[in-house]
C-alpha cells in the first residue's frame, strides 16, 4: 500500500501480518482529506438531543448553518434542540468583540424561547477575538434565573473527543442540582444514547418489563430536569465508547455510582446489556424477567433473520465508523447475518478498541484508524467487499464503486438498536447487497 | 415508559411560542437562510480541471462543508483541510499549511490546488499567498500545480461570496492577455450541474466556442465508475483559464454576485471585483451582465445576447421550446394566476425566479435571502415590473423569520431549495423544491433551472404541485384538472 500517506502508515494494520499495535489518537494529519469532524462537533452530537435546552452557537455563521436538525434524535416533546440559533458574527464583532452581540442574543432567545438551560457553544474565532464566553454567560444565568452553561468547544483545541469531554463537564455541572426528587429502587440512567430513530424509547421500554426504570438518558430525548436528578440512580449504563465514558467516571468519582459499559447493537449484546443489569441489582425477579423478555424478543426474530442470512452468507463487508466500539457491534452483527468483516475502522479509537477488534476479526482482515477517502476505496477494491457500512460521507465512495452501502451514522431514520433494531439492520443489508442494480456496474 | 414516537404532522412543531415580530431573530440568526464562504469557493474550484480544494483552518469546516455537499450532490466530494491546532493558532498556520499542501500533492498530484482561507486563519491575519510562495520556494519538485487562493472569512460574507471570490481569484491569478480570440467567457454563477450542461449545449448548438467557468457539471456529477478517481474528470482547464483574457466577451449570470455584501469590507474590498468586470478593466473584454436566463424575458435576453454577440440567430430548436414553454404558460394561466409564492434562498436565483413568477401571474409575495448585498429589493423591483408593490422583499433574513412571515401571511406555496420544507409541513403548504441545497431528495444535482426547457420544468412543476393540492385536498378528488 503505497497510497497511505507517510505518517498514516501505522495506523493501519492487517490481522494475521502486522503485529505492532496500530497508532491511534493522533491528530489528523494536515492536508488529508480526514473524515472527522472538530471539537465543536464532539459537543454539540453530546447535547444536542437535550430537547428543552436552548443552544445557541457563537461564532460566525457555517458552524451552526452545517448543524442545523442533522441528526435524527427524536424528542417526545419539545423540539427545540432542532433550531439552530447563532451569534452569526460579522466583521464588526471580530474587530469589536463579539460580547455585546453574545449577550443580546441569549436575552432575546430566553425571553421568547423560554428555555430550561442554555448552552452556548464557542467555536474557534471566538477564543481569538478574545471574548469573555463565561462571563457573559454567568451574567445571563444572574439575570435570567436559568443555567446559561459555555462550552468552549474551539474546534481546533484538540478533536471530536475532547468535544466530548466539554460536553460531559457541562452536563456533570447540572448533575445533582435536584436534591428533592425521589426516584424508585432500581433506577439507572442511560448514557451515550441519542435516540436516534427513537431507539432510546425501545430500550428504555425494555428495562421497564424487567422493572427498571430510567431516571435520565444522556441525552437521548434528554430534559434539563431529568440531568438534574441523575445523581439519583443506582447505575450508569453506557452505550459507545467515545462520547459519554467521562461523564460516567466523574459521575462515579462524585456521587459513588458505579457504570457499565454495553452496546445496543446485534442481538448477544442487546441481550448482555438486559442481563448485566438484572445482575447488577441482584434480583433474580429481575434475571428471570430478563430471561423471558430475550426469550420472547429472540422467538419473534430468528425466523425472521434466517430469510436474510440464507442469501448474505459468505459476503463480505467494510466498516467504517465514528465511534471502535460501534465497529464492534457491527462485526457480530454482521457474522450473524453469515457475512465476513474484511475492513474495519474508526474515527476516535483507542488500543483496547482496536485490540478487540483484532481478536475479534478473521485472518487478513484489515484494521484502520482515522482513515480517508483515498485508502477506504483502495481497501474495498483489495479486499473485494459486497458492502460497506459508514456514515454519510463514505456513501459517495462506496456507491461510485458500485458497492453497497448501509448508514450508520446519526441522521438515519431506522432503528438499528435492540431487536427490532437487528432486524431492520438485516432488512438493510440485505437491501443493500441483494439489489439487482449491482449488475449494471459490471 | 410510553413511546411517544408521534408521527403526525406537527412533529416539528415546537411547544415555545413562536415569538412574532422575530425579536430573537434581530439579534439571533435562527435556522440561517445562507452557508459559509469557503463552501461556495469549494464548489467553485471543484469546477477546474484537476483542481483539489484545501480549506486553511479548523478541521471541522472542512468536514462540515464536505458533508453538506455530499449530501446535496451525492457524489464524492474531497475537501482537504489544514487542520489547525492551539500552536497554529497562537503562532500562525505556516506549518501547517505548508503540510497540506504537500500532503495533498503527494496524495493526489493535483493540476491545480485551490486554497480557501476561513474565519479562523482570517482572524490570526495569516498571508496564504506568502504561505504558497514559500512552498514553492521550498518544493524541490520539479513540477508544482497551479495555486489559487480565495480569501473567504464568512464574517464577511456568505457562500455566494465565497464562491465569485474563487472565480474572480482563479481569473485574477491565471488569465492572461494576447490576441482577441472568436471565444466567449461564460460564468454561470453558482447554478447546478445540469445548468452547466445546459448551458454548454446552448453554445454548442450556436456554434460558438465558449469558455464556462467554473465547469463542475462533470466533477460533481460523476457517471459510475471503474475504479475510484481520486480527482473527477472534467472541469475547466488551466488552458481555458488562461485564455478568458483574449476573449470577445464575457457573459455573467446574475446581477447581484458579490456586489453589496463585501464593499462593507473593512480588510480588503477591492475582493469585490467579479472575474469579468476583472477581465474588462484588464483585458477589454466586454461584460454583458444579466439575471439567470429563468423564464420567457430572461432567456430571450441571454439568447438574443449570444445571437448579437456571435452574429449567429438563435437555432431553430431554441424557437421551438421557447413556443412550447409560451403554450404550457396558456394551458396553465389559471391554475397559478393570482396565487403567492414565497421565493428564498441565493439572491441570483431569487431575483430570476421571482421574474419568472412574475411573468406567469403568481405574486411574489415574499422575495426573502440571508444574503446580505442590501440590493436584493432594487433588482426585484427591476425585473418583476408586474407586482412590484406587493412584495415584500428581504435581505438578511433566516428561515425563523420566513416561518413568522408565512404563519402570518399563509401563503400559498414556497419555492426554493429544501430546508423550508419544515415550514412547508407545519403550515401544509406546497413546495417546489430547487437552488441549492436539495438534501431531502433525490437530484438536487440535476434539476434544471436555466433555459427554455429549464424553466419549462419548473412551470411544470410549480403547477402541478399547486394542483396537486388542490386535488389532495378536495373532497372528492377529480380525474381531470
Ligand atoms: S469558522 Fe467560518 S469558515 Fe469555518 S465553518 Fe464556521 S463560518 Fe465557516
Ligand atoms: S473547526 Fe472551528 S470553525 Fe470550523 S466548524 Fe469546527 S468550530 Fe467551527
Amino acid at each position: 500500500m503505497n497510497d497511505i500517506l507517510k505518517e498514516r502508515q501505522n495506523q493501519v494494520v492487517t490481522k494475521g501480518k502486522d503485529d505492532a499495535a496500530i497508532a491511534c489518537g493522533k491528530a489528523s494529519v494536515a492536508g488529508s482529506v480526514s473524515q472527522r469532524a472538530c471539537v465543536f462537533c464532539g459537543s454539540r452530537v453530546v447535547l444536542y438531543p437535550i430537547a428543552d435546552a436552548l443552544h445557541l452557537i457563537h461564532g460566525p455563521v457555517g458552524c451552526a448553518a452545517y448543524t442545523w436538525d442533522i441528526r435524527g434524535s427524536l424528542s417526545s416533546g419539545p423540539q427545540l434542540h432542532r433550531l439552530s440559533f447563532t451569534t452569526d458574527l460579522k466583521e464588526k464583532e471580530v474587530v469589536f468583540g463579539g460580547e455585546p452581540k453574545l449577550y443580546q442574543a441569549l436575552i432575546s432567545l430566553i425571553d421568547n424561547y423560554k428555555p430550561k438551560a442554555a448552552f452556548v457553544y464557542a467555536t474557534c474565532i471566538v477564543g481569538v477575538i478574545g471574548d469573555d464566553v463565561e462571563a457573559v454567560c454567568r451574567r445571563v444565568t444572574r439575570e435570567k434565573g436559568i443555567d446559561v452553561l459555555a462550552i468552549m468547544s474551539e474546534g481546533f483545541n484538540g478533536t471530536k473527543k475532547d468535544g466530548y469531554k466539554l460536553a460531559c463537564g457541562a452536563l456533570s455541572k447540572l448533575i445533582g442540582t435536584d436534591q428533592t426528587s425521589i426516584v424508585p429502587e432500581h433506577s439507572i440512567n442511560i448514557l451515550g444514547d441519542f435516540n436516534l430513530a427513537g431507539e432510546l424509547w425501545m430500550l428504555a421500554e425494555y428495562y421497564r418489563r424487567m422493572g427498571v426504570n430510567m431516571v435520565a438518558c444522556m441525552t437521548g430525548d434528554g430534559r434539563i430536569d431529568d440531568v438534574r436528578k441523575a445523581h439519583k440512580a443506582k447505575l450508569n449504563v453506557v452505550q459507545c465508547s467515545g462520547s459519554m465514558t467521562y461523564l460516567a467516571k466523574d459521575i462515579e468519582d462524585k456521587y459513588g455510582i458505579p457504570f457499565m459499559k454495553v452496546s445496543y447493537f446485534g442481538i448477544e449484546d442487546m441481550s448482555d446489556a438486559l442481563y448485566e443489569v438484572a445482575r447488577f441489582f441482584k434480583s433474580d425477579e429481575m434475571i428471570q424477567k430478563a430471561r423471558e423478555l430475550v426469550r420472547e424478543e429472540l422467538s419473534k426474530l430468528l425466523p425472521e433473520l434466517q430469510k436474510y442470512r440464507a442469501q448474505l452468507e459468505g459476503k463480505k463487508a467494510a466498516i467504517y465508523v465514528g465511534g471502535a466500539f460501534k465497529a464492534i457491534s457491527l462485526v457480530k452483527a454482521l457474522r450473524l447475518l453469515g457475512m465476513k468483516t474484511v475492513v474495519v475502522g474508526s474515527q476516535t479509537g483507542n488500543q483496547d478498541d482496536y485490540n478487540l477488534l483484532k481478536e475479534l476479526c478473521d485472518e487478513g482482515t484489515i484494521i484502520v484508524d482515522d482513515s480517508n477517502p483515498n485508502e477506504l476505496s483502495e481497501f474495498v477494491k483489495q479486499t473485494g467487499a459486497n458492502l460497506f457500512i459508514g456514515g454519510v460521507k463514505e456513501r459517495p465512495i462506496a456507491f461510485k464503486l458500485g458497492l453497497g452501502f448501509c448508514d450508520h451514522n446519526h441522521e438515519r431514520k431506522e432503528a438499528l438498536a435492540g431487536y427490532e433494531g437487528m432486524l431492520n439492520f438485516a432488512k438493510e443489508v440485505h437491501a443493500s447487497v441483494c439489489s439487482p442494480v449491482w449488475k449494471f456496474m459490471k | 415508559m410510553e413511546t411517544p414516537i408521534s408521527k403526525d404532522k406537527s412533529t416539528h412543531t415546537n411547544s415555545f411560542s413562536h415569538p412574532s415580530g422575530g425579536l430573537g431573530g434581530a439579534v439571533a440568526t435562527r435556522n440561517a437562510c445562507k452557508l459559509c464562504a469557503p463552501l461556495g469557493a469549494s464548489v467553485a474550484f471543484k469546477g477546474i480541471r484537476g483542481c483539489v480544494p484545501i480549506i486553511h483552518g479548523g478541521q471541522g469546516c472542512a468536514t462540515y462543508i464536505r458533508r453538506y455537499l455530499i449530501s446535496h450532490y451525492k457524489e464524492p466530494v474531497d475537501i482537504a483541510s489544514s487542520n489547525f491546532t492551539e500552536e497554529s493558532t497562537i503562532f500562525g498556520g505556516g506549518a501547517n499549511c505548508l503540510a497540506a499542501i504537500e500532503n495533498v500533492i503527494s496524495q493526489y498530484q493535483p493540476e491545480v490546488i485551490g486554497m480557501a482561507t476561513t474565519c479562523l486563519s482570517e482572524t490570526i491575519g495569516d498571508d496564504v499567498k506568502f504561505y504558497i510562495r514559500n512552498y514553492k520556494d521550498l518544493s524541490d519538485r520539479e513540477t508544482l500545480p497551479h495555486f489559487i487562493s480565495a480569501s473567504t472569512p464568512s464574517y464577511q460574507g456568505s457562500h455566494i461570496d465565497g464562491f465569485h471570490e474563487a472565480v474572480a481569484s482563479a481569473v485574477k491569478s491565471i488569465a492572461e492577455g494576447g490576441e482577441k480570440g472568436e471565444h466567449l467567457n461564460i460564468f454561470p454563477g453558482f447554478v447546478s450541474p445540469e445548468d452547466i450542461r445546459q448551458i454548454k449545449t446552448i453554445l454548442e448548438d450556436f456554434t460558438i466556442p465558449s469558455i464556462l467557468l467554473p465547469d463542475y457539471s462533470e466533477t460533481l456529477d460523476n457517471p459510475i465508475w471503474e475504479s475510484y478517481h481520486r480527482i473527477p474528470e472534467g472541469g475547466t482547464p488551466i488552458e481555458s483559464v488562461k485564455k478568458c483574457g483574449s476573449a470577445r466577451a464575457s457573459i455573467e449570470l446574475g446581477t447581484i454576485l458579490n456586489k453589496g455584501s463585501l464593499s462593507g469590507r473593512v480588510k480588503n474590498n477591492a475582493l469585490a471585483t467579479t472575474a469579468a468586470e476583472y477581465l474588462q478593466e484588464s483585458f477589454g473584454v466586454e461584460n454583458h451582465r444579466m439575471p439567470l436566463p429563468l423564464g420567457v424575458n430572461n432567456c430571450d435576453h441571454f439568447f438574443e445576447t449570444l445571437s448579437q454577440i456571435s452574429g449567429k440567430s438563435i437555432p431553430m430548436k431554441y424557437t421551438k421550446e421557447r413556443g412550447r414553454l409560451i403554450d404550457s404558460y396558456v394551458d396553465g394561466h389559471k391554475y397559478v394566476f393570482g396565487k403567492r409564492a414565497v421565493v428564498y434562498g441565493e439572491e441570483d436565483l431569487v431575483v430570476a425566479l421571482s421574474s419568472f413568477l412574475n411573468e406567469i401571474g403568481i405574486e411574489v409575495a415574499l422575495a426573502a435571502s440571508g444574503g446580505e448585498s442590501g440590493r436584493l429589493e432594487d433588482e426585484i423591483r427591476k425585473y418583476c415590473p408586474e407586482n412590484t408593490p406587493e412584495i415584500t422583499v428581504q435581505n438578511g433574513y433566516d428561515y425563523e423569520m420566513i416561518h413568522e412571515w408565512c404563519i402570518e401571511n399563509k401563503p400559498d406555496i414556497l419555492i426554493g431549495n429544501s430546508k423550508a420544507y419544515y415550514i412547508a409541513r407545519e403550515l401544509d403548504i406546497p413546495i417546489v423544491r430547487c437552488g441549492f441545497p436539495i438534501h431531502d431528495r433525490i437530484g438536487g444535482q440535476r434539476i434544471k433551472h436555466v433555459g427554455y426547457t429549464g424553466t419549462q420544468e419548473l412551470f411544470d412543476q410549480i403547477i402541478n404541485e399547486l394542483i396537486g393540492y388542490k386535488q389532495d385536498h378536495s373532497e372528492v378528488g377529480y380525474k381531470y384538472m
